[in-house]
């Protein structure tokens, strides 16, 4: 075991794949000499050369219509979008040929790669490097979508993305990318990618959170628990297909319900998460469910702490919550 | 009409002094870009030209008897297409546009499974999944149709980078019309191409019409070919309903492919004698007199005027040849026909490699529904 936080664990992540598949390439604006803008390859480049770890030009659709060649040829690209706010020139690439392309051809062939992108704000970064955008993705069917929170999950679930058979998208929440540290084992393991896992348990309210956000809902639930509620929160790490079973035996237990993500509350994942409890556990409810969200505004640079669904914000919806008869 | 008027009158219509051609409209080879084809070779080609013409006639037919939904076909472009994919070497690979069914056929995908996919049925190697002429084939290395413009060229790009890589000797040649040069994709692909010297050849069949938009409003350039000089791709313009012309010059961006030289940009002009699909009333848009400077031009009877200048393929070869194609055509669109669509289940496979929880849901959903075949007794 060995601390590291999320940067070190995912660049050893790549850094073991790349070892032991010589069809896994790094790709991306700044992944080479840099390191990434976040210095999440560093020191690949130096390793595996400049026809593994590429700089490419500045065109999130160029980098990934090339990754899609690539993947159709037997490689597996991992791709970086600087990014997730730069994502959308690739988004054709994505929706249209990515996710499509198993179905499309009938299984004759697969667009199989990992696209790396930092997510989420509470950096300064204003509108165009703070964004959340996983309901985008979640909503196209292919696609696999996973958000880690911590080193550990990080380096084992990109692990995992990177064995897995269909296109994943991994978004990095990038406001604890160094905050959040961790035991992290040596060499290779895997953190399957269709488990949530239950953080902390109690029996008054279910909260569900990931990413940069599980922080918060941990706070806030150590905060009603010096008021006598217990709350139990579910980091989803896979986002989609999501880990239902263990959300609805949440649900059951609890009968309370409150979703904490940073994307706008329209149409966001977490309405997603509410019809599937309505559907799958709508008796076991004992209280309207409670989505805490961005707001539906662009993702605003002075005000950002007050757009952020945090801590001061959650508790409240647990209180209510838990309190509500 | 001489053969003076035609090439004035080509001239008039598409700029064309810097063209490649190789023959003459009156059947003649100039030697200087001769690709030097046997006759076994020219008659080859010329009996799959005519084989992808009456394809596209019969199509065109089943559409308008409502018996397929759609066909886009190659009328008038079946030089450009089946000249560059016969130039391809075995180890190639094709990314298609979705008007190349020649080619794939050329390259071996079976005229059954073509015929298949535009009835969308079972045996359909999309599992009727696509639109007509949205198919795939691996087997003959031909990449998987998709309508949205220009997405095939960063990814023969791509294709061909990975091949670079792995120092494999491979080129990726893809298609697409004039319009696509309009595209993101085909400015990422150029430049991704231009900066890593990807082995790839792109095919710009320049058919003077994006379905009702004329060349002029796509580009203020003089040429589609001089788009490939800002990438530092190489390019060149070619009769594109010059089936020797085609072969040569795609030939020649093969080798230097294969040689470690990057890619080139072929504009192959040409002329859509048809609408964009059976979707598409051209009589809208463009005059008819128009299509009759390259009515003259059409790419079979000028290999047809070689032909029997050569004597190599007789008139009653001819008539065998589109007999026979006919007759299999009839039988094998009403085996198509008869085919069942595919089961209900197979709508929920192969959007993953392993089916999660919410399609076996909505499959199971589907399957308890009134449309499920145990609903029927």
């Amino acid at each position: 075991m060995t601390q590291m936080n999320m940067v070190q664990a995912i660049n050893d992540a790549l850094r073991i794949a790349m070892r032991k598949d010589e069809r896994v390439v790094v790709m991306g604006e700044d992944v080479g000499k840099v390191g990434g803008v976040f210095r999440v390859t560093s020191g690949l480049y130096d390793e595996f050369g400049d026809a593994r770890v590429v700089d490419t030009p500045l065109s999130e659709g160029g980098i990934i219509g090339a990754a899609v060649g690539m993947a159709l040829y037997g490689m597996i690209p991992v791709p970086e979008i600087q990014f997730s706010d730069f994502i959308w020139p690739a988004y054709d690439q994505i929706v249209s040929e990515v996710a499509k392309y198993r179905y499309r051809s009938g299984g004759e062939y697969t667009s199989k790669m990992v696209i790396r992108t930092p997510v989420g704000g509470g950096i300064r970064g204003g509108h165009y490097h703070s964004q959340h955008p996983e309901a985008q993705f979640i909503h196209v069917a292919g696609l696999k979508v996973v958000c880690p929170s911590n080193p550990y999950d990080a380096k084992g679930m990109l692990l995992a993305s990177i064995a897995d058979p269909d296109p994943v998208l991994f978004f990095e929440p990038k406001r604890v990318y160094r905050a959040a540290k961790g035991d992290v084992p040596e060499g290779e393991y895997t953190v399957p990618l269709e488990s949530a896992a239950v953080v902390r348990e109690g029996q008054h309210v279910t909260v569900i959170a990931y990413g940069a956000m599980l922080y918060e809902a941990l706070d806030a639930a150590q905060k009603a628990a010096e008021q006598g509620i217990e709350t139990e929160v579910v980091d989803l790490r896979t986002l989609w297909p999501v880990d239902i079973e263990t959300i609805i035996a949440s649900v059951k237990k609890t009968g309370r319900l409150i979703i904490v993500h940073e994307a706008p509350k329209t149409c966001g994942f977490g309405s997603e998460l509410v019809s599937l409890v309505c559907e799958k556990a709508f008796y076991h409810l004992e209280a309207p469910p409670v989505r805490v969200t961005g707001y539906d505004t662009p993702f605003p640079y002075t005000l950002e702490m007050e757009y952020l669904p945090l801590s001061h914000r959650i508790l409240p919806a647990i209180l209510d919550t838990a309190r509500a008869v | 009409m001489t053969s003076a008027a035609h090439e004035s009158m080509f001239t008039a219509s598409v700029h064309d002094d810097d063209v490649v051609r190789v023959l003459g409209t009156d059947g003649t080879l100039d030697a200087r870009n001769d690709p030097g084809l046997s006759p076994e070779e020219v008659v080859h080609l010329y009996r799959h030209m005519v084989l992808t013409r009456l394809v596209d006639d019969r199509l065109v037919t089943l559409q308008r008897q409502g018996r397929i939904g759609f066909h886009i076909g190659s009328l008038g472009e079946e030089a450009a297409i089946i000249g560059s994919a016969y130039a391809l070497r075995k180890q190639d690979w094709l990314f298609p546009c979705y008007r190349e069914f020649g080619a794939a056929l050329l390259r071996g995908m079976p005229l059954e499974r073509y015929l298949d996919n535009m009835f969308g049925n079972a045996n359909d190697p999309v599992k009727g999944r696509q639109m007509p002429d949205h198919y795939t084939c691996k087997a003959a290395q031909f990449g998987s149709v998709s309508s949205p413009i220009g997405t095939q060229i960063t990814q023969a790009v791509g294709f061909a980078w990975a091949a670079k890589i792995q120092k494999q000797d491979l080129v990726a040649l893809t298609y697409f019309g004039e319009g696509a040069t309009s595209s993101n994709e085909f400015h990422n692909g150029l430049n991704f191409a231009g900066v890593f010297k990807t082995p790839t050849v792109f095919i710009c069949r320049n058919n003077g019409w994006a379905i009702s938009v004329p060349t002029e409003r796509q580009t203020a350039s003089r040429t589609f070919a001089e788009k490939g000089i800002a990438y530092g791709v190489p390019s060149v313009r070619v009769d594109g309903n010059d089936l020797f012309a085609v072969i040569a010059v795609t030939r020649d961006a093969i080798r230097r492919a294969s040689a470690g030289e990057g890619s080139t940009l072929i504009e192959a002009i040409t002329y859509r004698m048809g609408g964009h699909s059976t979707s598409d009333d051209p009589t809208r848009y463009r005059d008819k007199s128009l299509l009759d400077p390259w009515a003259d031009r059409d790419p079979l009877a000028r290999i047809k005027r070689y032909l029997d200048k050569q004597g190599w393929f007789t008139d009653a070869e001819e008539q065998k040849l589109r007999t026979e194609i006919d007759a299999r055509l009839r039988d094998l669109v009403e085996a198509s026909e008869k085919t069942p669509p595919p089961s209900l289940e197979s709508m929920f496979e192969d959007v993953y490699a392993e089916q999660p929880w919410h399609l076996r849901e909505q499959c199971a959903e589907l399957l308890a529904g009134p449309r499920a075949p145990s609903a029927h007794h």
